[in-house]
């Protein structure tokens, strides 16, 4: 079972030195402990481009889809048994990074 | 047997055996939806079944039995729709369904898994009230005060979170515990306090199944933590509450309040279990939860061989306690109604008045308000306010109880 973990930020790239320090040793244990699959962080939504090619030619929208003020600025997707696993996970992510973080299931 | 022996055998065993079908069922197939409705059609098939063929000697083993099969009808069915459920392993998995043992612990895994914190307090609540307490969402909606079609939304979506997230069928593990067991207390007080004062016009006005079944839940958790105050303070609450059951209905059916009840009537033995547990909590020497706290109001209640004993001024100090706790307005409206007995009702009504915009909707409300107009020889506006508890005023004992009062004005 796969689980998606958007962090949740107002900017992007805004992590300290120290924040920067706690996240490399968190993905270091999550990757001992067999539950990572992917991680990156994202550019701020105003760089984001909306393609829709459903009509034949494809549009193209400068922005992102959906305008917030808190977006996902990085994002984790964890392996893990049972969604008490990825809460943990998420959870100690959370404090790691020092960010809001939001869970949810892949299909 | 009659078919009202019957109708009535079909209510008891789906208070006795609900839980248990749904925890076995939920078990077997790791599904909530799929146990839920299995029961559901389990206990269709015994209203169906039982008048003409009789209750079967076992009733929870057949009703467990022929759940199992409407699962596994089911699970087939969808299956030939689309073969890409996931549950298509349990085509070739025909073993009989777990035997009915070992059925606290999957009654209680059925809990943690309604009461994860992962689910909105409403929702848990509502799940378990479902799947564990097997009241119908209607009587669910009426419990909360929200539209049926709201809380069976409400259900639909927690049962489908669960199953999507995969949260876990599974009692939590020990460093886990302590935070899980909160959310599970306010949920088994819940069910508690369904049971204690039935929110629908057709069920009993005391579910005695439902506070049974809330005190042994509870007494459980409190086996799997002993050292902890709060489980401790709600057993101790539910089984002062629950001394005082018989005494609490007339044989008319009326609803008898605290101070008019034949305290001889009390159960001395469920009273000595929980002064000992608050008596245990008192020697722990730690801050008391609002658990605890309820649990000392109900000792002081339950010391007094007569209300006029009642130690008021210790009552109104414990609430005053509650409310820096929990400063919601029904704390705030109990806590009137122990000033109207200290400082009398003119006080108690200011206060009662305040609370007017939060619990305008609430029967409580307006019948507290009509009690202590009545004290004040207000009739016309008791008289009124005890029109408004009643039409608000689900439980049946409670509508009896309110109607006389009302009756009696002069």
């Amino acid at each position: 079972m796969q689980y998606l973990v958007s962090v949740i930020d107002d900017k992007t790239n805004s992590g300290t030195p120290d924040e920067m320090a706690a996240i490399n040793a968190f993905n270091e244990r999550v990757e001992a402990e067999g539950h990572w699959v992917f991680a990156g962080g994202l550019s701020s939504p105003s760089t984001a481009t909306v393609i829709d090619n459903r009509g034949g030619e494809a549009m193209f929208t400068d922005g992102p889809f959906v305008e917030s003020k808190e977006y996902m600025a990085g994002f984790w997707v964890f392996e893990a048994p049972d969604l008490d696993v990825a809460l943990k996970l998420a959870a100690e992510g959370s404090k790691a990074c020092n960010r809001k973080v939001e869970v949810r299931p892949f299909l | 047997m009659s078919v009202v022996d019957v109708r009535e055998a079909i209510t008891r065993v789906h208070h006795e055996e609900w839980a248990r079908v749904v925890a076995a069922l939920a078990r077997r197939f790791g599904d909530l939806d799929i146990a839920e409705e299995a029961a559901a059609e389990a206990f269709a098939a015994a209203v169906g079944q039982w008048p003409a063929d009789g209750v079967p000697p076992n009733p929870g083993g057949w009703l467990t039995t022929t759940a199992y099969r409407k699962a596994i009808d089911r699970i087939r069915r969808e299956n030939k729709r689309d073969d890409k459920q996931k549950e298509a392993q349990m085509l070739y998995d025909d073993d009989p369904p777990e035997p009915l043992g070992a059925i606290d612990d999957e009654r209680l895994r059925l809990i943690f898994t309604c009461c994860h914190p992962a689910l909105a307090i409403e929702t848990r609540v509502a799940l378990t009230l479902r799947m564990v307490g097997g009241l119908t969402v209607p009587e669910i909606a009426r419990a909360f005060l929200v539209q049926e079609t709201t809380m069976g939304q409400r259900i639909t979506r927690a049962k489908a979170k669960i199953k999507a997230a995969r949260i876990p069928y599974r009692v939590p593990s020990a460093e886990d515990l302590p935070a899980r067991v909160s959310g599970v207390l306010a949920v088994l007080f819940l069910v508690f306090n369904e049971g204690y004062l039935a929110t629908g016009p057709d069920t009993d006005p005391v579910r005695h199944d439902l506070t049974a079944e809330a005190i042994r839940l509870t007494r459980l958790i409190r086996a799997l933590m002993p050292d902890d105050g709060e489980v401790a303070g709600l057993l101790a609450l539910m089984l002062l509450t629950e001394a005082r059951r018989t005494a609490r209905v007339s044989a008319s059916g009326e609803l008898v309040a605290l101070d008019e009840q034949d305290r001889g009537a009390w159960d001395a033995a469920l009273i000595a279990e929980g002064h000992r547990l608050v008596r245990e909590r008192l020697a722990a020497g730690m801050a008391p939860g609002r658990y605890q706290i309820l649990a000392a109001i109900n000792a002081v209640h339950t010391s007094a061989p007569d209300v006029r004993d009642t130690d008021w001024s210790q009552v109104v100090a414990l609430y005053d306690q509650l409310v820096r706790l929990d400063p919601s307005p029904i704390v705030a409206l109990n806590r009137a109604i122990a000033v109207a007995e200290l400082d009398g009702p003119e006080v108690a009504l200011a206060a009662v008045d305040r609370l007017e915009d939060k619990l305008a909707g609430y029967h409580a409300y307006h019948a507290t308000r009509a009690d202590l107009l009545r004290r004040l020889g207000r009739s016309q506006q008791s008289r009124a306010a005890y029109d408004k508890a009643i039409e608000l005023a689900g439980n049946t004992a409670e509508t009896a109880y309110l109607t006389r009062r009302r009756d009696q004005l002069g």
